[in-house]
């Protein structure tokens, strides 16, 4: 029976892949064995209870509610919201940039052209860290000291300790506008499809659909703040003590490391844009102006949503990248999640095993997402064959 | 006919694992031997303490815990590889097994040495977190440090202390975190933060590091007690002893008066504790596994410990710190070793 088994290459082959699944989790499950045999044996601390246990120190960075008294998985999250700050802000600017640049090096303006060149081969090609070193201690580092702020109106100040802009604050209305723009928000939804629809049926766009959907957007909150008599003030900054405070502060760490990785990999970003743009034949370019087509909108109609096809692949890796990139902050001192999470907790704890697991899950966590987005939107605008 | 497998594979793979950790727990002793040097972890550039000068040779009060050390274990006070480790590397490269001590300014807490898998072998160093401030700014106490930007060194007891401190007196502060010593002193001297807060013997160090000296102070409060001292891997007795006597052999040298320029005259001398400090008479060296005259070289080859503090952060140095806690407990100190006897 067996022998018969085993001269059947179906049920041989099930049989090699099984063992194979079997060794592979047996090979684990003696790594994890081994590895709590030899912490336990010396005296080291395992399991995640450390967890629930006051933190102890201070973070000057926290967008949720912190202070000392708070546990280890508080700095958690705040080391990986402030992860995920810098990362947003990055991937926003890095895609703004990186395209202005990528149709810039393309452009029949020789000067702009020109200028995203040496841009490009500049940026790419000096690794990010001494970019981050540079923004932190030769730009950011040899501003004034509070006391002596560079200040634009008395309402915007520039220090050694960063950047303090003043807050609007609601006094009331606040909720009013905010259900306001959500309404905005769904009639411009609306618009658009019927804008859709209309097009579909007549080949002709509704008239001024932009001009109406941006009065929608920002007049309906501002009509009813002002109809309900909402009211706001400003927050200004103010030097207080030592330091500033009131208003918005932008830490240096953090402005240093947003600059360095959006222009950093911004020059990819470009790169890849003017390769995707490069991929489209002359022909589709020379057909569409044949047709008539403005050169905008050769652009935006013809070459653009082509050139998506082959942009989007190569930069899902560069917001990849620019996600674990972030993790330098732990070079100038910013709160990410290395630096607090996988620094400090670590160091004060001692338990360095499930610390850097958390860690290397919540990056893999992330990128798989970005990865997971960015495919999704991949197979929305690839190439329907029919 | 898979069972059978799991069942012939699963015992072999628990041998084969519980073979691999009988292999790591060797005697720390034997390795150092073995390998005819010292792996201690040390600073990675702290003046006074652990630094390296222009020729690449280290120097400082935790080298020359390092190097006491390497004489009584090798009879050679030179044969020590220094590794140079933040505050955030220092635990994980002992416990690894990446270095043989661990003497690096540490401070002895109860986490540490019930968490870590670690142990404390002595103090070397009695210490306080204190504040330095710009003179510019006008403060005299650091009750007036309300609002303060501190630069503080991360995965330190400084860092917690700090937060303590704050707390207990209602103020606020802003943190502002480096990796390096020789981080946050930049950054104080950038202006990126009002207060620069460490260990005092530190502060001393660092403040000879700023552009300008003699514009910061020292602030008079010192908040907290930093017992400095150098640590080795829980479960090795042996070595632990090792540690522990060689730093008590130089201590227990100062109270005797024994000094690496007198020791070879203090041979012939008739005081019985002089005779069991240099191995002529008593416990000698074999409970530990050493030479009879590792205490011998400890003393001639780095000093006792009076010596080895005026040359590396007292008068002979450039820090110029006092005794203070340092002292002898015959001399209004605290610094008191267990007899050799």
């Amino acid at each position: 029976m067996l022998l018969r088994l085993w001269r059947d290459p179906a049920w041989r082959a099930v049989f090699f892949q099984v063992l194979l699944i079997a060794l592979v989790f047996l090979g684990g499950a003696w790594i994890v064995n081994n590895t709590l045999t030899n912490l336990e044996s010396r005296g080291i601390s395992t399991g995640f209870d450390f967890l629930s246990q006051t933190a102890g120190f201070g973070i000057n960075q926290t967008l949720i509610e912190y202070d000392e008294s708070f546990s280890f998985m508080h700095t958690f999250v705040v080391g990986l919201l402030n992860t995920l700050l810098v990362s947003s802000l990055g991937v926003l600017f890095a895609t703004v940039l990186g395209f202005l640049m990528g149709v810039a090096r393309l452009s029949s303006n020789w000067l702009l052209a020109k200028i995203a060149a040496v841009y490009i081969e500049i940026f790419r090609n000096i690794p990010l860290l001494l970019q981050i070193f540079f923004w932190y201690f030769a730009v950011l580092g040899v501003l004034p000291s509070p006391r002596q702020s560079i200040s634009l109106f008395d309402s915007v100040f520039l220090n050694v300790r960063g950047v303090f802009f003043p807050a609007p604050v609601l006094d009331s209305g606040g909720m009013v506008a905010f259900w306001a723009f959500l309404a905005a928000v769904v009639i411009v939804g609306v618009i658009v499809l019927l804008n859709r629809r209309q097009r579909k049926n007549t080949g002709r766009p509704l008239p001024w659909i932009k001009t109406i959907s941006l009065a929608v957007l920002l007049g309906l909150p501002t009509l009813s703040f002002w109809l309900t008599n909402g009211s706001l003030h400003w927050d200004f900054p103010a030097l207080k003590g030592f330091n500033f405070r009131g208003g918005v502060g932008l830490l240096p760490e953090l402005v240093a490391l947003w600059f360095a990785l959006t222009i950093y990999t911004a020059a990819f970003i470009a790169e890849v844009v003017r390769s995707g743009i490069e991929s489209v034949s002359k022909g589709q370019k020379e057909a569409a102006a044949a047709l008539g087509l403005r050169p905008g909108r050769v652009m935006n109609l013809v070459v653009i949503p082509q050139a998506m096809r082959v942009i989007i692949p190569p930069l899902t890796n560069q917001y990849l990248n620019l996600i674990k990139n972030s993790s330098l902050a732990t070079a100038i001192g910013y709160p990410d999640l290395v630096n607090v999470f996988a620094g400090t907790t670590l160091n004060q704890t001692g338990q360095a095993i499930e610390v850097i697991a958390m860690t290397m899950a919540v990056y893999l966590t992330i990128s798989l997402t970005v990865s997971l987005l960015m495919n999704m939107y991949n197979r929305w605008v690839a190439l329907v064959e029919r | 006919m898979l069972k059978a497998l799991v069942k012939l594979t699963l015992p072999a793979l628990l041998v084969a694992s519980g073979g691999l950790q009988a292999n790591e727990d060797g005697s720390t002793l034997e390795t150092v031997k073995e390998k005819g040097f010292l792996s201690c972890g040390v600073n990675t550039g702290l003046p006074g303490f652990a630094s390296p000068d222009d020729k690449g040779k280290w120097s400082g009060m935790d080298v020359d815990v390092c190097r006491g050390v390497a004489a009584a274990v090798l009879g050679n006070a030179d044969k020590v590889k220094y590794i140079p480790l933040t505050a955030k590397e220092r635990f994980t490269a002992l416990q690894s097994g990446e270095i043989d001590v661990l003497s690096r300014n540490t401070t002895w807490t109860l986490t540490r040495d019930a968490s870590l898998g670690l142990n404390f072998a002595g103090v070397a160093y009695y210490d306080g977190q204190g504040f330095m401030v710009s003179k510019d700014l006008g403060v005299t106490s650091a009750k007036q440090l309300d609002g303060a930007a501190v630069c503080i060194q991360s995965g330190t007891t400084t860092e917690l202390n700090l937060a303590d401190y704050f707390r207990t007196n209602g103020m606020k502060y802003q943190p502002v975190v480096f990796d390096t010593s020789d981080g946050t002193a930049k950054g104080f001297d950038s202006g990126r933060c009002d207060v620069l807060t460490s260990d005092q013997s530190q502060l001393y160090a660092l403040r000879l590091r700023l552009s300008k000296p003699d514009k910061a102070v020292v602030l008079p409060e010192v908040i907290s007690k930093e017992p400095l001292g150098p640590l080795v891997r829980q479960g090795d007795d042996q070595w632990f002893n090792i540690v522990k006597w060689s730093l008590s052999a130089m201590i227990n040298a100062e109270e005797l008066k024994v000094t690496s320029a007198n020791i070879d005259k203090m041979k012939s001398s008739t005081n019985p504790s002089i005779k069991r400090l240099l191995g002529i008479e008593g416990p000698k060296g074999k409970g530990m596994g050493l030479n009879d005259d590792w205490s011998y070289q400890v003393i001639k080859q780095v000093g006792n410990y009076g010596e080895i503090f005026e040359n590396n952060v007292g008068e002979g140095s450039p820090l110029k710190i006092e005794r203070g806690l340092n002292a002898l407990w015959s001399d209004g100190g605290i610094l008191y070793a267990p007899p050799f006897r």
